[in-house]
């Protein structure tokens, strides 16, 4: 192939000659990586180096994170009452007691939640259910759209209105160790940043839960809705059918063996739809909650790296190819080409 | 012969019908006094006629005469176009290429855009969207991509479109002079009407087309040049008809009628007729000239408008290649039915899933605080259900709103990015240095933008000859002259090369063109000039420089005393023999109607042009008859061999025919394409007997080609053979190289040609095409069963040779093939018989054995037939090169058509999809840019596939975890930009820069280029694993994060930007890990996306409107979000790192070898295997 270089320039102006960069040749400098056996066996090696002990620290600290989870939705029905629907629909504040053991010694912050399971607050008819600028604006209570089929009662806009706000969890507990009340803190269980911004400061609650269906918690007219933080934790709605929810927080160290008899009021119905109810009392570690399944999949792929590493390694010694090898071209394996 | 043939043959399409007489035109013009009557008087009155006969005359001519029927006709009004356009509204002569005006813009650039299908699918899925039942998305978020690629593709045409109207309005304000109340006026072309009477002067464009009246030529010959139209640089004559010819409007009115066709676009043919004093005359392609052409050497031409503005020929020929659509594209659509069948599977699992939900709770819906069936704000009265249709609809709006929701699983979006990578590679195949033309400065030009990776899967190429592997620069080479060779080896062994100049009116005149002299056929030339008479010599090159139909132009030097002679013609052979013919002596000097000028020696002589019989592929030859000085009447021949030794006299000079065969045959076994000269002198009885039958001839309304050709025959007899000439069609440089490469690279080389079997196969050893160790099979058949044998025999013969060769495995073949190679060679007659009939299958089985296939002496029909004939029988891609109007067929009917843009017209560059100026670019376009393209977008395809598939599983996981209610995590304004922004730059960049290998070692390994021949970059296999992926990487990113959060607080909006941010980021990955050179845009692209991803997510988060306003600040905030970004990064690429390792490592393909010997440098060692592996073949091979 000779090249069309070695004739004569011909005038710069009237040549189409397509001027030369490295761009337009495309001749940029660039790096070529390939995957060596050495680098692919450090990469799965290191790897494994990283992985192996975040996994162990990951499982010991989901091992530190003491948890106690108290399912009470069938315990907390009457065992005369054969009809949970009917019970919990009955107007009336149906308190339930119920007595926990700590198993192991509990530092502050102590996180209460709710558990619901089987409760899809991300069903789409839900979750779309809701509107933020009525949230937001005091002057936007009129803006309903979304919200049917809660968004007027009596012909005057809810505030909040849509299903979320409607179906507010109303469940209520109260603890109390030996008989001396057990300060919940409900302050702070949201985000700041949905009481700043997202629920307005001069929004109040009105024409809310007068329906004829009553789905959930009602709320009091006088306090604006970026106070009633319960709702503000019950708005960011969840993404798995399973959620907790934060209840308040217990701000006093509990002692191992310590008993604690929780006063519920048992209003809430997920019977309906076979949902269950349950108090998770927790202690929260810096990967968050009692979860070992992170640790163990970061032992996991560790472990498998470490494999991959040896096993490389071992393929490497027992057949080794050379990189570049023009043997084994396909030209060359198959001698003579056609 | 080829190219000439058919030059001539176009020409004589162009112009044969009104080479009307000469002399009948002065006879009406009283007072003429131009030389030529003169000398026409001198040769006692006798009035002499130009006449053609070629064969398709006739038809055309009783076509012509035919009654153009009146309701097709289209009436124009000489000099009236008040008459002409009353009845008609003819367009007027203001041309819009604009495609919009300001009020059509939006409506037309819309219908056009959506003629696409996969804009009808976002709308369709965009309009789904609107239906409140089904509103998965909100509107904009729905609308938004749709809506943006409609505007960026509108901006872009209106752009173009408004470049385009400011040309027109450029050309519609040039000025015309038109006849207009007794004067010619300067008119603006956009208000020129049909019917009006034009006046150009010479180098003027034509404002329309118009059929000529009159030209400063006495005889009434125009020549234009037609380079705007077919790019064409040499001069076509047209005519105006002898009786307009004196009627221009100034001396006196002309009024007229003249009846032609419709507008059409084929610019080669026109018919009409002219009724003009109750006459009628009929008018040809000849006597028209078209918008867009210049008038050249012709001082003036008047003419009456026929076709103006958008009906002109130029105008409705302005439009784009044809489209092909490339064979990747079509094995796509699989994949995307398949794709498609995933996406019904998966929405009908959802509507499934819906229906056996609902169907559980269905008694409990109400009741159920998070759907609420019944809506209860009128009361508890009548009460009726909220937003619920019944079970049957609600799974029917479930399946609709998956399918919205997972619209994304047919990638449209790469059809986009497919476009764009086109273009991108298209730029850098345009601007590749490599593939620049110097000679002919020239770029390579990409005519077609969707075929691109074709080019790296061509396995059959088909090849013109002449102008494609050779220049189709003639050179004079050889001459026998009355039985004695001269040939110009040994000449220019001498390097004497001679530039013959002559003195003209005191200036020096001298041919363009220089050729190699034979000195002694040189002084033999100049010695001989004293005796003309019987001299072979004088009547050989008299012969050439007369006998042709070229035109002498003078060209000013910045020498002022200094011109150049260059003759202008349609065919380079005739203009190799003019130059020859000048070089030793005979300069043609002058032509116009009616005489030449020849210096012969020295001396000026005027020869009388008395007829002119056109070359016709019947007769295979042209004659010439001349009124000599010496008041001789001579007829000069020349032909092919095969039809002039029928008609010479071998009577007495039967050792001078002897010779003169002998030289012919080892002129064309030099492959020097030949043509025998031979000339007889005519009696006083003959000439006279002639001219009348000639006369009656041309003036024959009906048949008169054939009676033309008749006269010509009965002249063409007992004829002298003065010699025979051999004109060397030079290779092109670079082309044995390019063969050999491109049959290393493991493309079947095939050459058609017109040329004669010799001259091919000699052809053919100069271009390594074949070589001496090959099995020439030979099919020269005149009857369909002897070709059936024939083939049958050969066919048995080859499977002999080679047991279970050709479909066999590869590793037979592979073995098998270095022993014995086969060349099929068969002719233009053979394939008569074949093609088109039951040996196809035949003669494919034996070609596809065959490592060489030449077929010699075939039409452009039959060029077409053969590659259609291939293209039937196999899967494999075609690609047909050639440079002429007779491979346009061809190179229509490959997968890949490749015009040369050479010496012959641009033809086979309009109708190709890439041209270029040389044979030998074919290498790197098709090793170099078409290996590199194939391999990006069939990476890019797959991944796209991937791309979009990984996502929209992750979307459906999400699905049965929502009560397949199909609510999203990942916010709509994500899902959306996606695969807008977040994914599609980095593929694009792929897409258009990566390369897997070096231009060098691509070079340097042809066979590398098989891997693209093996559909090793796209096959169903890379399919089924990405999807094995794909459904992993998914799991990966949806299943962690969902155990790690189970049983957590964890809100929707937090969880859906994990998924979102991981899935970019291990989409990117992805990616990343299969490139394999890192320029910085490549780094800019990648990191880039992944960097611009977490902006649009923490934008998105920031608006409080939005519902997931805040999740990302809140979620980042915590350590577990870090942590799963890792493990899932991690974990779902591990297990394709690994995969690709082991593949790599342990079943390396070529490309991987070759990749790893570039970078560590083992070339050497390759190259030194290779010179063994080389020796050891030819050894077998020998053996």
């Amino acid at each position: 192939m000779s090249s069309t270089n070695n004739a004569p320039p011909s005038t710069a102006a009237a040549s189409k000659r397509p001027k030369y960069s490295k761009f337009t040749q495309q001749e940029l400098p660039a790096c070529k990586p390939i995957l060596t056996p050495r680098w692919v066996i450090s990469a799965f090696m290191l790897i494994s180096i990283i992985f192996v002990p975040i996994g162990v620290a990951a499982l010991f600290a989901s091992r530190d994170v003491i948890e106690i989870v108290d399912r009470y939705d069938s315990v907390c029905v009457p065992a005369n009452e054969t009809d949970k629907v009917k019970y919990i629909q009955t107007p009336g504040f149906k308190t339930c007691n119920r007595t926990l053991t700590v198993p192991k010694h509990m530092k502050p912050p102590i996180f209460v939640y709710y558990q619901l399971d089987n409760f899809y607050q991300n069903h789409r008819r839900y979750v779309k259910s809701r509107n933020d600028q009525q949230l937001r604006d005091s002057k936007e209570a009129n803006s309903v759209s979304g919200c049917k089929p809660e968004d007027y009662n009596n012909n005057s806009a809810i505030v909040p209105c849509g299903l979320i706000a409607w179906s507010l969890f109303n469940d209520t507990y109260s603890f109390s160790r030996k008989n001396v009340p057990l300060n919940v803190s409900k302050k702070d269980i949201s985000w700041k940043s949905d009481r700043e911004h997202k629920f307005g400061k001069d929004v109040y609650p009105q024409n809310f839960q007068s329906g004829s269906l009553i789905g959930g918690a009602k709320l009091d007219s006088s306090i604006p809705l970026s106070e009633q933080e319960d709702l503000v934790v019950w708005m960011r709605t969840a993404a798995l059918p399973t959620f907790r929810k934060l209840y308040g927080r217990i701000e006093v160290e509990l002692q191992e063996n310590d008993v604690i008899d929780v006063t519920l009021g048992n209003n809430y119905n997920t019977y309906s739809f076979n949902g269950k109810k349950k108090l998770v009392i927790s202690t929260t570690s810096w990967l968050g909650g009692k979860n070992d399944f992170l640790g163990i999949a970061y032992l996991t792929v560790g472990g498998l790296c470490f494999f991959l590493a040896v096993m490389f390694t071992i393929i490497y010694l027992v057949k080794p190819r050379q990189l570049g090898d023009p043997s084994y071209l396909s030209w060359n394996r198959n001698p003579g080409w056609h | 012969m080829e190219t000439s043939n058919h030059a001539i043959e176009r020409a004589s399409s162009v112009n044969s019908l009104s080479r009307r007489s000469v002399s009948s035109i002065q006879s009406k013009m009283s007072g003429g006094n131009s030389l030529k009557e003169v000398s026409v008087a001198e040769l006692g009155s006798k009035r002499v006629r130009h006449g053609s006969s070629r064969g398709g005359d006739s038809e055309f001519f009783s076509m012509s005469l035919k009654e153009i029927n009146d309701e097709d006709a289209r009436l124009v009004y000489i000099n009236d176009p008040e008459r002409t356009n009353e009845k008609f509204e003819f367009a007027g002569n203001e041309v819009r290429t604009g495609k919009y005006s300001l009020i059509t813009f939006l409506p037309r650039n819309l219908f056009e855009q959506f003629h696409r299908v996969a804009y009808i699918y976002f709308l369709v899925i965009a309009i789904l969207n609107q239906l409140p039942q089904l509103a998965v998305f909100g509107r904009g978020a729905s609308i938004l991509p749709l809506a943006f690629v409609l505007f960026v593709t509108a901006i872009k045409d209106a752009y173009e479109d408004y470049r385009r109207h400011r040309a027109d309005k450029i050309e519609n304000n040039r000025h015309a002079l038109v006849w207009n109340n007794g004067q010619f006026q300067s008119k603006r072309w956009k208000d020129i009407l049909v019917g009006e009477v034009i006046k150009i002067k010479v180098n003027e464009t034509l404002p329309c087309d118009m059929v000529l009246l009159s030209t400063s030529d006495p005889t009434g010959v125009a020549y234009v040049q037609t380079i705007n139209l077919d790019g064409e640089s040499n001069l076509k004559t047209r005519y105006a008809k002898q009786e307009t010819l004196s009627r221009s409007p100034e001396r006196e009115k002309i009024a007229g009628l003249i009846k032609c066709e419709k507008p059409n676009r084929n610019i080669y043919g026109f018919q009409a007729n002219m009724e003009l004093d109750g006459k009628k005359l009929s008018l040809g392609p000849s006597n028209i000239v078209l918008r867009g052409c210049e008038l050249k050497n012709t001082a003036w031409a008047v003419g009456v408008a026929v076709h103006t503005g958008r009906e002109t020929k130029a105008m409705l020929n302005s439009s784009g290649a044809p489209s092909k659509r490339s064979s990747l594209e079509t094995r796509m659509n699989l994949e995307i039915v398949i794709l498609s069948f995933f996406l019904i599977t998966l929405c009908i699992v959802v509507s499934v899933g819906a229906a056996v939900w609902l169907k559980h709770f269905e008694d409990r819906l109400d009741s159920i605080v998070f759907y609420h069936k019944k809506d209860y704000s009128k009361g508890t009265v009548d009460i009726d259900n909220y937003n619920y249709y019944g079970w049957g609809m609600e799974i029917f709006f479930t399946f609709l709103m998956a399918v919205i929701v997972f619209q994304i699983m047919i990638p449209i979006s790469l059809y986009i990015s497919m476009e764009l990578v086109r273009i991108g590679q298209a730029y850098f195949m345009v601007r590749d240095t490599n593939m620049y033309d110097e000679a002919s400065d020239s770029r390579f030009q990409c005519r077609a933008l969707n075929i691109n990776e074709d080019l790296g899967q061509i396995k059959y190429v088909f090849s013109d000859k002449t102008g494609t592997l050779t220049e189709n620069k003639m050179e004079f080479q050889s001459a026998s002259i009355g039985g004695v060779d001269f040939s110009h080896t040994k000449a220019s062994m001498q390097g004497d090369q001679v530039a013959y100049m002559v003195k003209v009116d005191g200036k020096v005149m001298k041919p363009k063109v220089t050729v190699k002299a034979n000195p002694e056929l040189l002084r033999l030339a100049r010695i001989e000039k004293d005796s003309p008479g019987e001299s072979y010599i004088h009547n050989f090159f008299l012969a050439l420089a007369s006998c042709n139909t070229l035109v002498p132009f003078v060209i000013d030097t910045s020498d002022p005393a200094v011109k150049i002679i260059d003759y202008q013609g349609e065919s380079p052979d005739e203009q190799a023999l003019a130059y020859a013919a000048a070089a030793y002596g005979y300069m043609l000097i002058e032509r116009s109607s009616g005489h030449i000028v020849i210096d012969v020696q020295g001396e000026k002589q005027r020869f009388n042009v008395l007829g002119l019989h056109e070359f016709d592929s019947d007769r295979k030859r042209m004659s010439v008859i001349l009124g000599c000085p010496d008041k001789s009447v001579k007829v000069y021949v020349k032909g092919a061999d095969t039809t002039m030794f029928s008609v010479i006299d071998r009577s007495f000079q039967e050792q001078v025919v002897h010779a003169t065969e002998n030289h012919l045959h080892s002129y064309s076994s030099l492959g020097l394409r030949t043509l025998v000269v031979g000339m007889r002198e005519l009696s006083s009885l003959e000439f006279e007997q002639w001219h009348s039958t000639f006369e009656a001839a041309s003036t024959a309304l009906l048949g008169r080609a054939a009676l033309l050709r008749k006269v010509a025959s009965n002249v063409e007899k007992k004829i002298k053979v003065l010699g025979a000439s051999g004109i060397e069609d030079k290779l092109q440089q670079g082309v044995p190289e390019a063969i050999e490469s491109l049959r290393a690279a493991g493309m079947k080389v095939w050459v058609l040609t017109g040329d004669k079997q010799e001259t091919a196969i000699s052809i053919g050893y100069s271009s390594k095409l074949l070589t001496g160790n090959m099995t020439q099979i030979i099919i020269n058949n005149n009857s369909k069963e002897s070709c059936r044998k024939n083939l049958e025999e050969n066919l048995l013969m080859s499977k002999k040779l080679m047991p279970d060769s050709a479909i066999g495995s590869d590793a037979a073949r592979s073995s098998d093939a270095g022993k014995v190679q086969l060349a099929l060679i068969i002719d233009g007659t053979s394939l008569v018989y074949v093609l088109d009939s039951d040996l196809e299958e035949q003669l494919f089985q034996l070609a596809s054995k065959c490592s060489v296939v030449l077929c010699c002496r075939v039409a452009p029909l039959q060029k077409a037939g053969i590659v259609a004939l291939v293209k039937k029988r196999t899967a494999d891609m075609t690609l047909a090169i050639g440079d002429g109007a007779n491979d346009v067929s061809m190179i229509q009917m490959a997968d890949v058509g490749v015009g040369i843009s050479g010496q012959e017209g641009r033809q086979a560059v309009m109708a190709s999809d890439f041209s270029m100026g040389q044979f030998r670019f074919l290498i790197p376009l098709l090793l170099v840019h078409g290996h590199w393209n194939y391999q990006r977008m069939a990476y890019m395809i797959i991944y796209n596939f991937y791309r979009n598939s990984v996502f929209v599983f992750l979307m459906f996981w999400f699905t049965l975890f929502t009560g397949f209610t199909l609510t999203t995590a990942i916010t709509e304004w994500s899902s959306v930009l996606y695969s807008v922004i977040y994914t599609s730059f980095p593929t694009i960049v792929v897409g258009i820069l990566d390369k897997n290998l070096s231009r060098r070692t691509l070079l340097e390994y042809p066979q590398l280029y098989g891997s693209g021949q093996r559909d090793e970059s796209y096959n169903s296999k890379l399919f089924w694993l990405a999807m094995a992926d794909t459904l992993w990487q998914s799991i990966v990113v949806y299943f962690i994060p969902l155990f790690a959060y189970w049983n957590s607080t964890v809100d929707i909006s937090s969880l859906g930007d994990l998924w979102t941010i991981a899935i970019v980021i291990v989409v990117n990955l992805h990616l990343a890990m299969d490139v394999i050179r890192w320029s910085w845009i490549t780094h800019a692209a990648i990191w880039g996306s992944i960097f611009a991803t977490c902006l649009c997510v923490i934008i998105i988060d920031a608006i409080p409107m939005l519902f997931g306003f805040g999740a990302i600040f809140e979620i980042g905030k915590t350590s577990l979000f870090w942590a799963l970004l890792l493990i899932i990064v991690v974990a779902a690429l591990a297990p394709r790192l690994a995969i690709k390792v082991l593949y790599q490592y342990y079943r390396p393909n070529d490309i991987q070898i070759a990749r790893e010997a570039e970078k560590y440098g083992n070339l050497r060692q390759v190259e030194q295997l290779e010179v063994e592996m080389n020796s050891m073949m030819t050894a077998n091979q020998r053996r």
